[in-house]
């Protein structure tokens, strides 16, 4: 099994190179190289204008899935409570939904649940698949993976849709293994193949510094978690929809664990990774005192401190607040960049920030290439001024 | 106590530096590394073998330079690695790979825990550690940051959940992936190194034929999913300057952040 290149018909014009999805093809003395870690999946083959690659892997053929119809998401719920998540899937599913002319689905597990189906018809379902028991009263694992693969062995869809949040991302693999399907996390665009109506998944990866496209076309339902707060959700008016109610059988014993406590912490700062708001200082803050008033603002916009290696490094913050490459990776909705300068490394750790405010003296920082808004100026003027500017808009 | 520990090399995001040009990642002369969760994963095996005695068998599937990654966890204290590595491997999804985790899991045999970090810093899908524990139908816990105890038949952990946390007890065996918040992993000592690079290593590299998997069911060929394309992410970022002094600016990005319905 294997890829190579006639070298006598390469001209070198490079498209392989941009295709592989490895890294896998070199350009050396003009020519095409295959190198070793080249895993023969074929892109390259498909953009060659020269037909100069050649490959003895043979097609792997298509099944037919013609049977399978519908998009589902999961509609997570933790206490009785939607999570917000399940709202913007609706959205998403309904626009896919009705590029393939098929019915969008809901499934809701737990105890008591069903005062959620209302809302859940309203933001886009056509069916809820509503499953109550007591055994699935809180979240866990093994008890909502059965239900979820019976569901889905029973009624065939083609497309299953979950949140990226932490019951998401613990649920979609594990009903992904069962079911047998292939699963892409942490989407952050869908879009349906117009040729082969297949369900186009693109997903950061490295941190956001590289952007890919998966297919799944080998198997049924096409299974993706999506990242919360990307997809918008769309209520709409007087629309309908069918409650369906599905027997659960479950015995304790099978499901191997049980939640002896659950505790809500609401002052705990949330994880870097989860919050949706980042106030994050670098050099330009120059001390301790200077980082008050990012305290502030994070406190009214609802958000968290970060900062850059160098804020870390001199003990202004602890070390899990370190945004970058030496640190976490984040994704919050607005990253505001106080004193800045947007060091490669520091940038790889925020780019997939949603929108990114970015504060500093030097105009020619690079951070501002990668801002949504950009201020040049003082940030121990421009934040506080800012603060204030927020508290009088929102009256806290 | 028999524990199994799931571990990925990864580039060190450190190393990786953007073509200027194409925004492309440039890998070569990227350093490896063991990935950050795993390392704590790996921590927490040592720690409990240390407490109650047993054995920390790491696995990892990669090329095989990932024997650095498996020699690193051995000076870390673990007992003895099993490097998985094959032409045949490559390009697996986690479908593939979670399938031939499980295989070389079936062949160690008996366990009581097995860890794994969170996810993996270069591919952050997190979906390894269920998939094995569905591959194997045992009880996970994901998000881990707390073992509270440790019984003869279960494990209670705290797991970290968006809002709090919950206090779980997990019959064994179980899979548990981990979070960085649980333990500070050691450095590993000079001596366990050398030992892991001698000639009587405690590391082992087993093929597919070694797992009894056929080609068609692993690597490239054994997934369900491909990647199609691969592009430097566009900034659709507005990248527009505000102008004026620090409250005019202040009021304008006030209604900037409404605009885009973000307050």
């Amino acid at each position: 099994m294997a890829v190579w290149v006639e070298i006598d018909l390469c001209n070198g014009c490079k498209r392989c190179v941009k295709a592989c999805p490895y890294g896998a093809v070199e350009i050396s003395d003009g020519k095409a190289h295959i190198l070793e870690h080249c895993t023969s999946c074929g892109a390259c083959l498909e953009v060659c204008k020269e037909k100069a690659i050649h490959t003895d892997v043979k097609l792997r053929a298509i099944p037919d899935f013609n049977d399978r119809k519908g998009v589902w998401v999961f509609a997570e719920q933790r206490g009785g409570t939607l999570n917000k998540v399940s709202l913007e899937l609706l959205g998403k599913a309904r626009e896919l939904a009705e590029e393939l002319n098929q019915d969008v689905s809901a499934l809701l597990l737990g105890d008591k649940v069903s005062g959620l189906c209302e809302t859940i018809i309203a933001y886009g379902a056509d069916n809820v698949y509503l499953a109550e028991h007591k055994n699935l009263k809180e979240y866990r694992t093994i008890a909502y993976t059965d239900v979820v693969e019976k569901l889905v062995n029973e009624y065939k869809p083609n497309i299953m849709l979950m949140g990226a949040t932490h019951i998401g991302r613990d649920l979609a693999p594990r009903v992904s293994r069962r079911v047998g399907v292939g699963l892409t996390a942490d989407c952050t665009e869908l879009t349906i193949d117009p040729e082969e109506g297949i369900l186009l998944q693109t997903r950061p990866a490295f941190g956001g510094n590289v952007m890919a496209t998966i297919a799944n076309r080998y198997s049924r339902p096409q299974m993706a978690t999506v990242r919360p707060g990307v997809m918008e959700p769309l209520p709409k008016s007087g629309s309908k929809g069918d409650v369906i109610a599905c027997k659960v059988s479950l015995t304790e014993k099978d499901i191997g664990t049980k939640i002896l406590e659950s505790v809500r912490e609401k002052n705990k700062g949330v994880s870097l990774g989860d919050a949706k708001v980042i106030v994050a200082g670098g050099r330009g803050v120059g001390s301790q005192e200077g980082m008050k008033s990012l305290f502030s603002l994070a406190k009214v916009m609802g958000g968290e401190v970060a900062g850059t290696r160098i804020i870390v490094e001199e003990g202004w913050l602890p070390a899990d607040r370190q945004v970058g490459q030496t640190g976490q990776t984040v994704r919050p909705e607005i990253y505001i960049a106080c004193g800045i300068s947007g060091a490669i490394q520091h940038r790889a750790g925020m780019l997939g920030s949603r929108y990114i405010i970015a504060i500093n003296k030097d105009g020619r920082a690079p951070i501002f290439e990668v801002a949504d808004w950009g201020i040049v100026g003082d940030l121990h003027e421009a934040v506080p001024a800012f603060t204030k500017a927020l508290k009088d808009s929102t009256g806290k | 106590m028999n524990i199994i520990v799931l571990i990925k090399q990864v580039p060190d995001t450190t190393d990786v530096k953007l073509d200027p040009k194409t925004g492309s990642l440039i890998r070569e002369g990227v350093e490896s590394i063991i990935n950050p969760d795993d390392r704590h994963a790996l921590e927490a095996a040592i720690r409990l073998k240390k407490a109650e005695g047993g054995k920390v068998t790491v696995l990892s599937m990669g090329p095989p330079q990932t024997i650095d990654a498996l020699s690193e966890a051995i000076g870390m204290g673990a007992t003895e690695a099993i490097l998985l590595s094959d032409h045949a491997f490559a390009g697996a999804d986690t479908w593939a790979t979670s399938f031939t985790l499980g295989k070389s899991i079936e062949k160690i045999g008996r366990y009581d825990l097995i860890f794994c970090g969170r996810q993996a810093i270069d591919g952050d899908t997190a979906q390894i550690g269920p998939q094995v524990a569905d591959y194997l139908h045992v009880p996970q816990v994901t998000y881990v940051f707390e073992i509270e105890k440790i019984q003869k038949k279960s494990i209670i952990v705290k797991k970290r959940l968006e809002d709090g946390y919950e206090r779980v007890q997990c019959n064994l065996p179980a899979l548990l992936t981990v979070i960085g918040e649980l333990n500070v992993p050691q450095y590993p000592t000079i001596g366990r190194l050398i030992d892991a690079c001698k000639e009587k290593s405690p590391i082992q590299i087993w093929n597919a034929s070694d797992i009894g998997v056929q080609t068609r069911d692993v690597g490239l060929e054994g997934s369900f999913t491909q990647v199609i394309k691969t592009f430097a992410p566009k900034f659709k970022r507005q990248g527009e300057m505000l102008e004026g002094d620090a409250k005019k600016v202040a009021g304008t990005l006030v209604e900037k952040l409404k605009e885009n319905k973000l307050i």
